[in-house]
């Protein structure tokens, strides 16, 4: 009788929610789920990335020549250096948020808290640095002409080839052109921000500069970027159309257009993670501060959000590899 | 998962470890390492490692095994994969590792003869 009994108890729990495949909860099953299907999305962004690259392999900017700058290192030619930087922050916020994960097992509160407060605070700084790359991105350095045909064309000086800015020889020629604005016109069109020179002071500069050269897209087989002679560059300047200075959608003064699209997309996303981790991070955070974790006997909601926030680190080594390193 | 069910060993049983935290920092140690071998390779660039190897560049192989062996410990001792079921496992990896190939693998050689069309065409794209 009692055999019964106890068998009927054990198919309500098998089929009740009682039973746990994999021997892993509900929840953690579900951010499983969820870090699968986003890994895709990322995969979809990175393989389109790969693409775009192989369709213009001859000619994809380099990411050492486009990602130069670390904080107070003006004019100073340092590559791959701050990505790495915040490569090492995002894995040193990973291991804060896995000890916290440990500290919750063993159900010391204290410990939960400082790390999540660790976690909380390297996310933010890698957050932070990545608005100062874009905002490097963006901005632009030295500034270059596109023509046509869409192909970028970057200034070197020949003596010590060096990439020269367009601030640095394009003739100043006054004129009276105004950036045309909504309230200005008949119709609510409006154009973008001029460039700083028009096109025709930057190719008066270069003809009065006999030291530049034209340093174009294309890639020879050791890989640098073909330059011009300067009887070349003097023919070719002549088909610049548009003064190109940082990023944006449209276009970019690295090279190829969808190199930006795809650096604001991807580290977008990315950083989009990263900062939708921090808040959650921070619920959680005030979650074991006012001891909720405590009452309810575990902290597995430390190790969700834990899953959550590696994933983001492990996203973040592929785009540091695909965008920056190969 | 009980406090004492974590596998505390790396390398396959080479490095074992006294507690959970230790491993933490061991493999954090091993992910500085390998990213610093990364960064130092990607800024020498070494004339060596520039030679073509089954259609892509030497360097660009290492690059990628290594990346894959970050993924591995960031996903077996972060985020606990080495504790849970072999199912488990299998689900997440395999899944991932079959869609991600076959989706890099279609897209990629549809790029590379993107690229061919336009370099061998009789059609200039540079005006």
């Amino acid at each position: 009788m009692s055999v019964t009994i106890s068998k009927k108890i054990e198919e309500e729990d098998l089929w009740g929610g009682g039973n746990r495949p994999f021997k892993a909860s509900y929840g953690k099953l579900m951010m499983w789920f969820f870090i699968v299907s986003d890994a895709l999305t990322f995969t979809g962004f990175l393989v389109a990335y790969g693409f775009s690259r192989f369709k213009n392999l001859d000619s994809w900017p380099i990411a050492d020549e486009v990602f130069t700058h670390f904080p107070f290192l003006h004019g100073v030619d340092a590559p791959m250096y701050y990505v790495a930087l915040m490569t090492f922050i995002l894995i040193f916020s990973s291991v804060t948020m896995v000890l916290a994960v440990d500290a919750g097992h063993h159900m010391q509160k204290g410990r939960v808290t400082f790390y999540m407060l660790l976690t909380i605070i390297g996310g933010a700084v890698f957050v932070g640095s990545q608005a100062w790359e874009w905002n490097n991105f963006i901005r632009g350095e030295y500034g270059a002409v596109e023509t046509k045909g869409g192909q970028i064309y970057q200034f070197v000086n020949e003596k010590n080839d060096k990439r020269v800015a367009l601030k640095d020889f394009a003739i100043s020629n006054p004129n009276d052109r105004l950036q045309h604005e909504k309230r200005n016109g008949i119709w609510f069109y409006n154009e973008s921000t001029l460039p700083s020179y028009t096109v025709e002071e930057v190719i008066g500069g270069f003809n009065s500069n006999p030291d530049l050269i034209i340093k174009t897209e294309k890639i020879d087989e050791k890989g640098h970027k073909i330059k011009l002679t300067r009887e070349e560059s003097l023919q070719k300047i002549t088909q610049a159309k548009h003064v190109v200075e940082g990023a944006n959608l449209i276009r970019n003064e690295y090279g190829n257009r969808l190199f930006a699209d795809f650096f604001f997309f991807i580290t977008g996303f990315h950083g989009f993670h990263v900062f939708s981790g921090v808040i959650i991070n921070i619920i959680i955070f005030f979650n074991v501060l006012i001891g909720t974790y405590e009452r309810r006997g575990h902290y597995e909601m430390v190790e969700k959000v834990g899953l959550y926030w590696h994933f983001v680190d492990l996203v973040w080594v592929f785009v540091f590899t695909f965008f920056y390193l190969v | 998962m009980g406090d004492n069910t974590h596998k505390l060993e790396i390398f396959r049983g080479f490095v074992k470890f006294k507690s959970n935290q230790q491993k933490i920092w061991a493999v954090l140690l091993f992910l500085s390492i390998v990213t610093i071998i990364e960064v130092a390779l990607g800024i020498t660039k070494p004339e060596i490692l520039m030679t073509t190897f089954l259609s892509a560049k030497l360097i660009n192989w290492i690059f990628i095994i290594l990346t894959l062996v970050k993924a591995y410990y960031i996903a077996w001792d972060f985020m606990h994969l080495r504790d849970e079921k072999s199912g488990l496992q299998a689900s997440i990896v395999i899944t991932l590792i079959f869609l991600i190939a076959y989706l890099a693998f279609i897209l990629l050689v549809e790029g590379n003869y993107i690229y061919d069309v336009i370099y061998e065409g009789f059609v200039s794209w540079n005006f």
